[in-house]
């Protein structure tokens, strides 16, 4: 197998895209996908302070190694989210990965500040385990870019995750998530702006990108998130994919170009009824954000009586 | 060859000489979900692979949460 570029012995072949390259021009082709991704969608400014959401897994190791190699200026953000041995490991990768390149890597630890961890924050609040996780690093990263005074918040979807949200979706219709499933999500009321740089790459591509990066990142999967709907999605897909290449990119490159926009305005009219919640001053459709609460569920904590109204975001 | 696989770690004998992408249908594994590596470098699918072998199967859907 030689490579498309320069014919000489290839490491990886690409399906979808009917090529194979060596290490060098693959690794190429990764920036120059990345580099499309900001161009095409308007994601970051060369001037733009970037914070990225690191896990200490492929993508968002890769997704800052390529940020600064292409002369961004982007610092990582750790979330601790005391999900034992596996958070251990991911926190010190993470931290290894920042301290060998000289990169500041800020870290925010949800048992040590909030005073709970994801398990038991899960099973306090009678919700699955990702959906209490996701719930907290979207509140967290929001709070951290907004009071670090970053510009943008990148973080690791990849083409695959972002395929198999969209299938999950639609097979629900969920449209007001459909109408915010998009590359960039614009700053509006408390929220940071909000980008995926990684859309236009796979997720073996990614792992492939830390192979011959030399990256260590966590190869486990999260011990929570064994049986999710999510990864069934993406199973669902590869085995779509294997006999079809290139039909996750055609999914939600064609969802973008031909769909997206119908769903967009449910998503703005739900925007435009948010307001500051009353604890944190987080953006939030009720008095209290969701954070907030399963904040008192998780630590048992009785509901303090909060002010009517909106408070300065 | 030894064969080395994650989630959950296990270590495989496979007879060589095997092709890849003959290694990976024989263990019943869809080539877009995984990397085959040697040393510190990945293998393409039409590699020989020989008994001296040792070599990594590593998915790539990981990660997750921290």
């Amino acid at each position: 197998m030689k490579c498309t570029v320069c014919k000489g012995p290839a490491v990886i072949d690409i399906r979808r895209h009917n090529a194979n390259f060596c290490a060098e021009h693959f690794l190429r082709l990764c920036r120059d996908q990345v580099a499309k991704a900001i161009k095409d969608f308007a994601m970051i400014e060369p001037s733009d302070r970037a914070l990225v959401a690191v896990s200490g897994g492929k993508d968002s190791l890769a997704v800052w190694d390529i940020l600064v190699e292409l002369g961004y200026q982007a610092d990582g953000l750790y979330l601790g989210l005391g999900i034992g041995d596996y958070s251990d490991a991911s926190g010190e990768t993470a931290r290894a990965f920042a301290r060998d390149r000289g990169w500041t890597l800020l870290e925010v630890d949800l048992p040590t500040e909030h005073g709970f961890d994801i398990p038991t924050g899960a099973k306090a609040a009678r919700r699955v385990p990702c959906s209490a996780c996701g719930l907290s690093k979207r509140h967290l990263f929001d709070e951290a870019a907004r009071t670090g005074g970053y510009d943008v918040l990148v973080t690791g979807h990849n083409l695959d995750d972002e395929a198999a949200v969209l299938f999950g979706n639609v097979l629900h219709w969920q449209d007001d998530y459909l109408g915010r499933q998009l590359p960039v999500l614009p700053a509006r009321q408390g929220f940071p702006r909000k980008v995926k740089p990684l859309v236009r790459l796979g997720e073996r591509e990614m792992a492939a990108y830390c192979v011959l990066r030399g990256i260590d990142y966590i190869v486990e999967e999260c011990p929570m998130a064994a049986g999710n709907k999510h990864l069934g999605y993406k199973e669902a897909l590869n085995l779509i994919e294997a006999a079809s290449p290139g039909t996750k990119h055609d999914f939600y490159f064609g969802f973008l170009a031909r769909a997206s926009a119908r769903f967009t305005p449910d998503a703005v009219a739900e925007r435009e009824l948010l307001q500051a919640c009353a604890r944190c001053g987080a953006p939030t459709p009720g008095e209290v954000c969701a954070f907030c609460r399963l904040v008192d569920r998780a630590t048992d904590r009785e509901a303090v009586p909060v002010a009517l109204g909106r408070r300065p975001g | 060859m030894k064969v080395r696989l994650r989630n959950p770690k296990r270590e495989l004998e496979v007879a060589g000489p095997v092709r890849v992408h003959a290694l990976l249908e024989r263990l019943e594994l869809n080539r877009e979900t995984v990397l085959v590596i040697r040393g510190d470098t990945l293998v393409p699918g039409d590699v020989l692979l020989d008994d001296t072998d040792v070599v990594e199967i590593r998915p790539v859907i990981s990660g997750g949460a921290a």
